[in-house]
C-alpha cells in the first residue's frame, strides 16, 4: 500500500468511527448511570435508520432529510424514555443476566415491529442535500457526506463534554456514574434522572442511525452488527467513558479500515485477503484489550458484583421420588421409536429436544455453580458442529470419528476462550465470551473456501443404521443421557464444590487453598467439551449446518433454556430445554413472528417467574411444607 | 525462629501510606494482639501477610522464608490461616460442607471428580465442628447461621489445615460482650492445645488486656508500641492516641465496638 492510498483509509476510518462513536456513546452513558448493559441498542439504532428513511422519502427535500434526522434522534429518544418507564424500571435490582435478558427480548420484538412495518427488503435512502459531491484528496475522490461525518463526531462528542461538565445535568450523570451512593446522597429524584439518561443515549443512538441513511440502505439485520461494534466499543474504551468511547471507535474504525486497505498480500507460502478479516480484527482488538486493561482504555474497575436475588439451597442428592421420575421418563423415551411409522415428526422433535438439554446442561455447569455467565455458549456447539461437518467434508471422516473429534475441538475453543475469560467477571465475561463466539462465527461467515461462507457445510449425513430417525434417536438419547449424569456427578463431586465456593466467596475460596480461576478454567473447558458432543449430534442430526448454527441467537436461546428452567436447580435446564425447544419446534415454526413471540416469553419469564420453572415449584414445595 | 516476622513493610494505596516500616515477630504458641484505631492500617498488614495484598516493600518470613507476594492460597498451604473482619462462607453449602471443602482442599483433592464431596472427610469436619460448638447447626445451609455462628464455623474452617498461624481480623466484631469473651476464650483455648500462634485485632480492651501474651499498636501505619499488657497501658504514645481527647480505654473500646 502506497502512502496515499494508506492516508485515504485513515480518512474513510475517520468517518466510519463516527457513527461508531454516536452509537457507542449512548450505550455507554446509559452503562454508566443505571448500570445496565441495554441490548435493545443496536435495534434502537435501526429503528433510526428505518425512521429517518421514511422522513427523507415520505417528506423528501432538505425538511425530509436533515428535520427528518432530527426528528428521529428525538422520536427514538422518546422511545428509550418510554422503555426505561416502562420496563427497566422494574429490573434495576434484578441479576444482571436478568436485565440482559430483558434487553435482548427487546431486540426481538423491535425486530418483528420493524419486520411488520417496514417488511424485509432492504430499504435505500437518498443522498443527503448539499453533500451529494465528492472531494478530491490525494489524487482520490472522498464523498463530501464522508467529510461531513468526519467531522460530526468530534462535535458531538464536544457537546457531550460540555454537558457533561457545565451543566448540572451533567454534572448528577457523571456523579451517578463514578459514585452510586452520591446520587441518592444528593436528594436527586433518581428516576427522572434514570429515564433522561435512557432519553439521551436512545436519542444518539437513533441520531447515529438516521445519519447512516445517505450510505448504507435500512436493513432488518443492521440491529445485531450495530449491537456489536458497539460493544466492542464501549468495552474497549471503558464502561462509562465517553471520551473513551471515542478513542475505541477510531481505533477500532482505522483497524477495520487498513483490513480493507491492505487487501489481499500473498506471503509465499499462504495468500491472505485481509478485508476478509474485519469481523475478526475488530473482536481481536477487543480480546487483547480487556486481556491488558479489563476495564477498557479509559474505564475505571467497577464496584462490587451484585449478589443473585434468591440465595441458593445446598445440592442435595436426588430423592427416591425425583429418581422414579427421571427413570420414567427414560422409560418413555426409550419407547418411542415405537412411533417411528405412526408419527416420524416425533422422533426429529425427540432429537432436537435432546440435543437442547445437553447444549443447555453444559451452559448451566458454567453458569449456576460456576456463576459465569456466558452469552456466547453457541461457539462451543459451533466449533463441534463444523468440527464434525469438515472432518466428514474434507477428510471424509466417518461419523464415529467426527462425533469424538467434535467434543475435543470444542474442548480446544473453550479451553483457549476460557483462559480469558476467567480472568474477568459480571457482564465483562459475558461480553468477552460474546466477543470470542462473534469471532468463531466471523471466521466461519467470512472464511468462505474453507467453511462454505453463509451458504455452510450440506451433506453430512450419517451412514446406515444411523439414517434411520429412529437410531439416531437412541444414539442421542444415550449420548444425552451420559452427558446430563456425568455433569450431575461432577457437581457432587469436590470438583463441582469447588467450583461453587469460587462462586459462593473467591476471597474465602483462594484463602483455603482453592485455585478459583483454574477451577472455573476447568469448569469452562468441561462445559465446552460436552457442548461440542450437543454440536456434533447437531451436524449429522440436520444434515447441514450453516453460519445460522452459531449465530449469537443460539446463545441467547441456552440462557432463556437455562432461566426457563431455573438456574439454581440441577433439574431445571433440563426442562427448560425440553420446554423451549418443544415451543420453538411446535409455536415458533406457526408465525412468521416467531422472534416477537420469543421476546415475549423471554420478557414474561424475567418479571415474573425470576427463579424459573423448576426453581418457582421447588420454592412452592417448601412454602406448603414439604422439605426437599 | 519466629512463626512469622514482618520487617520494614510498606503499603501505600494512592497517597495514603497504610503501613509504613511495620516490623514484628510472633513467636510459637503466641497470643498475639494487635490494636489501633479505625483506619491504622490493621487490615491491610493482615491481607499483606495472608497475600492478598503485595507489600510495596519489605519482607514477611514464616519460619524463615520470605513469602511476601505470594498467592493467598501457597501461603494457607504454608499453614497460615486466616478469618475475615467481614464473615465469609460458601453460602449455598452446609455448616459441615464448608469445612469440609477446607478439609478436602488441605488433602489437595479438590480436582477429584467421582466421589460425592459429601463423603469426603466428613467424620473430621463433624469433630471440628463440635470443638466449636457447631456440631447442632451442621446439616443447615451455613447462610442461616447467626453472625457469631458463622465466626465459630469459620474458625473450624481455619483450623482445618492444622495452621501454625491463625490470623483473625475482628475475630469479634459485631458481637456482644458475653459472646465475645466466650470466642475468644475458645480460640485460646483450641490454639494453646495445638501450639497455633495467633495475630488477632480486636476493639475491646477488656479482651485484649485479660487474654493477650503481648500487643502490639498500630496508628496510621506506623507501629507505635509493642510489649505485655503494662508496658502498653503505659506507654506515653499509646496513651495519646487512645487518651488524647481525653477518652479512657473503655470508652474508645466501646465505641470502636460500634464503628
Ligand atoms: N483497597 C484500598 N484502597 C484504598 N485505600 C485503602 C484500601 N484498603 C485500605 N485503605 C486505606 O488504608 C488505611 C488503612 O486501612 P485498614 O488497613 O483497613 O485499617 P484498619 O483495619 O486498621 O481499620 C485506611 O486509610 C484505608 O482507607
Ligand atoms: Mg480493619
Amino acid at each position: 500500500m502506497t502512502l496515499d492510498a494508506f492516508l485515504f483509509q485513515v480518512l474513510n476510518g475517520l468517518s466510519s468511527a463516527s457513527g461508531l462513536f454516536l452509537i457507542a456513546a449512548g450505550l455507554s452513558l446509559i452503562f454508566g448511570v443505571t448500570r445496565i448493559v441495554n441490548l435493545a441498542h443496536g435495534s434502537l439504532y435501526m429503528l433510526g435508520t428505518y425512521i429517518a428513511y421514511t422522513f427523507a422519502t415520505k417528506i423528501g427535500g432538505v425538511t425530509g432529510f436533515w428535520g427528518g434526522i432530527v426528528a428521529t434522534a428525538l422520536i427514538v429518544g422518546a422511545l428509550g424514555a418510554a422503555i426505561e418507564f416502562v420496563l427497566l424500571r422494574r429490573i434495576y435490582r434484578a441479576p444482571e443476566l436478568f436485565q440482559l435478558l430483558a434487553t435482548f427480548a427487546l431486540v426481538l420484538v423491535i425486530n418483528d415491529f420493524a419486520l411488520w412495518l417496514w417488511g424485509p427488503a432492504d430499504l435505500l435512502g437518498p443522498r443527503a442535500p448539499g453533500f451529494r459531491g465528492a472531494v478530491e484528496i490525494l489524487g482520490r475522490r472522498l464523498p463530501s457526506y464522508d467529510l461531513f461525518l468526519i467531522v460530526i463526531g468530534p462535535l458531538v462528542l464536544l457537546a457531550l463534554h460540555l454537558t457533561l461538565t457545565r451543566t448540572r445535568f451533567g454534572r448528577l450523570i457523571r456523579a451517578a456514574t463514578q459514585d452510586r451512593e452520591m446520587v441518592g446522597a444528593l436528594g436527586v429524584n433518581q428516576a427522572v434522572l434514570f429515564t433522561s439518561v435512557f432519553a439521551l443515549g436512545a436519542a444518539l443512538a437513533g441520531l447515529g442511525g438516521a445519519l447512516q441513511i445517505a450510505r448504507e440502505p435500512a436493513n432488518l439485520a443492521t440491529d445485531l452488527i450495530a449491537l456489536g461494534d458497539a460493544f466492542v466499543v464501549v468495552v474497549v474504551g471503558g464502561m462509562g467513558s465517553i471520551p473513551g468511547a471515542y478513542l475505541a471507535a477510531v481505533i477500532i474504525a482505522e483497524v477495520k479500515a487498513l483490513c480493507i486497505g491492505i487487501g489481499t498480500v500473498d506471503f509465499g507460502f499462504v495468500t491472505i485477503n485481509f478485508s476478509k478479516f474485519t469481523l475478526v480484527a475488530e473482536f481481536l482488538v477487543m480480546a487483547i484489550v480487556l486481556i491488558a486493561r479489563p476495564y477498557g482504555l479509559l474505564g475505571k474497575a467497577q464496584g462490587a458484583v451484585r449478589s443473585i436475588a434468591e440465595p441458593e439451597e445446598p445440592i442435595r442428592p436426588a430423592t427416591p421420588l425425583l429418581k422414579a421420575f427421571g427413570v420414567a421418563v427414560l422409560a418413555v423415551l426409550v419407547c418411542l421409536p415405537l412411533l417411528a411409522q405412526s408419527s416420524p415428526y416425533v422422533l426429529v422433535l425427540g432429537i432436537d429436544v435432546l440435543i437442547a438439554v445437553i447444549f443447555a446442561a453444559s451452559l448451566h455447569f458454567i453458569m449456576g455453580p460456576g456463576g459465569m455467565h456466558s452469552f456466547g455458549h453457541a461457539a462451543y456447539f459451533g466449533l463441534g458442529a463444523y468440527g464434525a461437518a469438515l472432518l466428514v467434508k474434507w477428510l471424509a471422516w466417518p461419523m464415529g470419528a467426527a462425533l469424538i473429534a467434535a467434543p475435543l475441538l470444542a474442548l480446544a475453543g473453550a479451553l483457549l476462550f476460557g483462559w480469558f475469560a476467567v480472568r474477568l467477571s459480571g457482564v465483562y465475561l459475558a461480553m468477552l465470551t460474546l466477543a470470542f463466539a462473534q469471532i468463531v462465527w466471523a471466521a466461519v461467515f467470512q472464511w468462505e473456501g474453507f467453511t462454505g461462507g453463509s451458504n455452510g457445510v450440506i451433506g453430512v449425513w450419517p451412514p446406515p443404521p444411523f439414517d434411520k430417525s429412529w437410531v439416531y434417536f437412541l444414539l442421542t438419547l444415550v449420548l444425552a443421557v451420559a452427558a446430563v449424569l456425568l455433569l450431575r456427578r461432577f457437581l457432587f463431586a469436590p470438583f463441582g464444590y469447588a467450583m461453587r465456593a469460587g462462586r459462593d466467596s473467591p476471597l474465602r475460596a483462594e484463602a483455603i487453598g482453592i485455585d478459583v480461576k483454574r477451577v472455573h478454567w476447568l469448569g469452562f473447558a468441561m462445559a465446552g467439551l460436552v457442548c461440542g458432543v450437543a454440536g456434533g449430534l447437531f451436524a449429522f442430526a440436520k444434515g447441514s449446518i450453516s453460519p445460522e448454527t452459531i449465530h449469537i441467537n443460539r446463545s441467547i436461546d441456552g440462557l432463556v433454556m437455562v432461566l426457563l428452567g431455573g438456574v439454581q436447580t440441577l433439574t431445571g435446564p433440563i426442562a427448560g430445554a425440553s420446554m423451549f425447544a418443544l415451543l420453538q419446534d411446535t409455536v415458533m415454526r406457526q408465525t412468521e413472528y416467531w422472534r416477537a413471540l420469543m421476546g415475549a416469553i423471554i420478557l414474561l419469564l424475567v418479571l415474573t417467574f425470576p427463579q424459573g420453572i423448576v426453581g418457582a415449584f421447588a420454592s412452592l414445595w417448601r412454602k406448603v411444607g414439604g422439605r426437599t | 525462629m519466629s512463626v512469622l516476622e514482618l520487617r520494614g513493610l510498606n503499603k501505600s494505596f494512592g497517597g495514603v501510606h497504610a503501613v509504613r516500616d511495620v516490623g514484628f515477630a510472633i513467636g510459637k504458641g503466641e497470643f498475639l494482639a494487635m490494636i489501633g484505631p479505625n483506619g491504622a492500617g490493621k487490615s491491610t498488614c493482615f491481607n499483606m501477610i495472608n497475600g492478598q495484598l503485595a507489600p510495596d516493600s519489605g519482607e514477611i518470613l514464616c519460619e524463615g522464608r520470605n513469602i511476601a507476594g505470594l498467592a493467598p492460597r501457597d501461603i494457607w498451604r504454608l499453614g497460615v490461616g486466616r478469618t475475615f473482619q467481614v464473615a465469609a462462607t460458601f453460602g449455598s453449602m452446609t455448616v459441615v460442607e464448608n469445612v469440609q471443602m477446607a478439609l478436602i482442599s488441605h488433602a489437595r483433592e479438590t480436582y477429584r471428580l467421582w466421589r460425592p464431596a459429601s463423603s469426603h472427610h466428613r467424620a473430621r469436619a463433624l469433630e471440628l465442628l463440635a470443638q466449636v460448638g457447631m456440631e447442632d447447626v451442621a446439616f443447615r445451609p451455613s447462610r442461616e447461621l447467626a453472625y457469631g455462628d458463622v465466626k465459630r464455623v469459620e474458625l473450624a474452617i481455619a483450623l482445618a489445615n492444622d495452621p501454625k498461624l491463625l490470623l483473625m481480623d475482628e475475630p469479634t466484631a459485631g458481637m456482644g460482650t458475653s459472646e465475645r469473651h466466650g470466642l475468644i476464650e475458645l480460640v485460646k483455648r483450641l490454639v494453646v492445645e495445638r501450639g497455633i500462634s495467633v495475630l488477632f485485632t480486636e476493639h475491646s480492651m477488656d479482651v485484649v488486656f485479660a487474654f493477650a501474651d503481648r500487643i502490639i499498636v498500630l496508628a496510621r501505619g506506623r507501629l507505635i508500641a509493642d510489649g505485655d499488657a503494662a508496658t502498653i497501658r503505659d506507654n506515653e504514645q499509646v496513651r495519646e492516641v487512645y487518651f488524647g481527647t481525653g477518652k479512657t480505654f473503655a470508652l474508645s473500646a466501646s465505641q470502636g465496638a460500634k464503628a
